[in-house]
């Protein structure tokens, strides 16, 4: 599974952006989009937020879980009360011989520990143990998102820039996902 | 003798200083490696400040705004607008400190109105505001009264500005807070309450919601029920 996270303004303007694969069942946590995929990546997001805007006020839950899908993709997305919108869209591995051969290569006991942690996240996006992991990793960047916003000298809808930031990020995806 | 060595030492202690700094953190780290995002959102019960400070610093922001502002509305708007980035910040911080359970987005009105009235009045005042009612006059204004504004308690007006309420600065708060939320205003404005006896100090607060959202919450409630 690989994953495309975009944090989208109140403005509709992209913030932050982070790529990043599956580190559960011996993924190795690097993104394997096809080349082609990277900036449809984008669009697709992108088209999802109109469908963000028709949900956004039937309820007042902040994880508004998966809202759309396009061919195999899925989006999931979190709304925070300053109506930031949190989007993640998830790729099923194309290859996925190629993908657990490489793999394999670097860590020799991922079979083993993809036995461990096959419960934790279902490789397919639509399970509701994977619903749970993003709302999880969701949660964990919102955390990081408001003490974003609590830097004084930050504006809102301005590009988030700060590497301990991504850095965060990245540990929650890595956590969860 | 003595005179030449204290700048002496002075410069050795800063040398040390520069020597201990991490040489690639430069200013995005601070020297005790504690980020922004290593500290805790929840620190609510050590939060409060001191009153005196609050009113310096207010007062200094009033006589910036004023140095600047060639009228009185003018200078009610600039004290408007520092409040505003801290009410957007707000809207998420508080939310964010609810109960899990209750960590909803306001979606309705008079939700977004009872947050502002109870929790970000708690949040600032310690206490929640005075009254919340709905304007005679249209149903896009609602007004929010404080019988005894915290921000004012220090100042008093000279008689040619009588028109002026220094709570304008919360005023901004608010409107902060219900742009951010996604219902747009058209103005929050803070006036004095006029003939008003027991409390000389009366602020209320005029929220007036743009068209478009008083035409959603229509919508709205004829979908739930």
């Amino acid at each position: 599974m690989s994953y495309y996270f975009a944090i989208i303004g109140t403005k509709d303007n992209p913030l932050f952006e982070h790529e990043f694969g599956t580190s559960k069942q011996g993924g190795d946590g690097i993104a394997r989009f096809r080349d082609e995929a990277r900036h449809m990546n984008q669009f697709i997001v992108h088209s999802s937020l109109d469908i963000v805007e028709e949900v956004q006020w039937g309820s007042g839950q902040m994880y508004l879980k998966t809202i759309d899908r396009y061919h195999n993709n899925h989006i999931s997305c979190y709304l925070t009360a300053g109506n930031v919108k949190f989007l993640l869209l998830l790729s099923p591995d194309t290859h996925p011989a190629a993908y657990t051969a490489s793999s394999n290569t670097q860590r020799p006991s991922s079979a083993a520990l993809a036995r461990q942690t096959s419960s934790s996240l279902a490789a397919n996006p639509t399970a509701p143990q994977t619903e749970e992991a993003i709302r999880l990793f969701f949660t964990e960047v919102y955390d990081a998102w408001v003490k974003n916003l609590m830097n004084p000298f930050y504006l809102l809808n301005a590009p988030v820039r700060s590497p301990v930031f991504r850095g965060r990020v990245m540990a929650a995806g890595k956590k969860y996902l | 003798m003595s005179i030449s060595q204290q700048p002496k030492a002075a410069s050795n202690v800063l040398q040390q200083q520069l020597q201990q700094a991490p040489p690639s953190g430069g200013l995005r780290y601070p020297s005790s490696k504690k980020t922004i995002y290593d500290r805790n959102l929840n620190r609510t019960r050590t939060s409060e400040l001191s009153r005196a400070s609050f009113a310096y610093l207010f007062i200094e922001m009033i006589s910036y705004a004023q140095k600047r502002a060639p009228s009185v509305s003018d200078l009610e708007k600039r004290l408007n607008a520092s409040g505003y980035p801290l009410g957007l910040k707000l809207l998420d911080l508080l939310i964010y400190r609810e109960p899990p359970r209750s960590a909803l987005r306001p979606t309705r009105i008079l939700a977004l109105l009872q947050f502002v009235h109870t929790t970000l009045w708690k949040h600032l005042f310690g206490r929640p505001a005075d009254a919340l009612e709905l304007s005679n006059n249209s149903p896009a204004e609602y007004m929010i009264t404080d019988n005894e504004p915290l921000v004012n308690a220090y100042i008093s007006i000279p008689k040619e500005m009588s028109q002026l309420n220094c709570a304008a600065y919360v005023a901004g708060i608010i409107e902060g807070v219900c742009d951010g939320a996604g219902f747009v205003t058209e103005s929050v404005t803070a006036h004095w309450a006029e003939g008003e006896d027991i409390w000389p100090g009366k602020t209320i607060f005029l929220i007036k919601f743009k068209p478009e959202v008083i035409e959603r919450e229509g919508i709205l409630k004829g979908g739930t029920s």
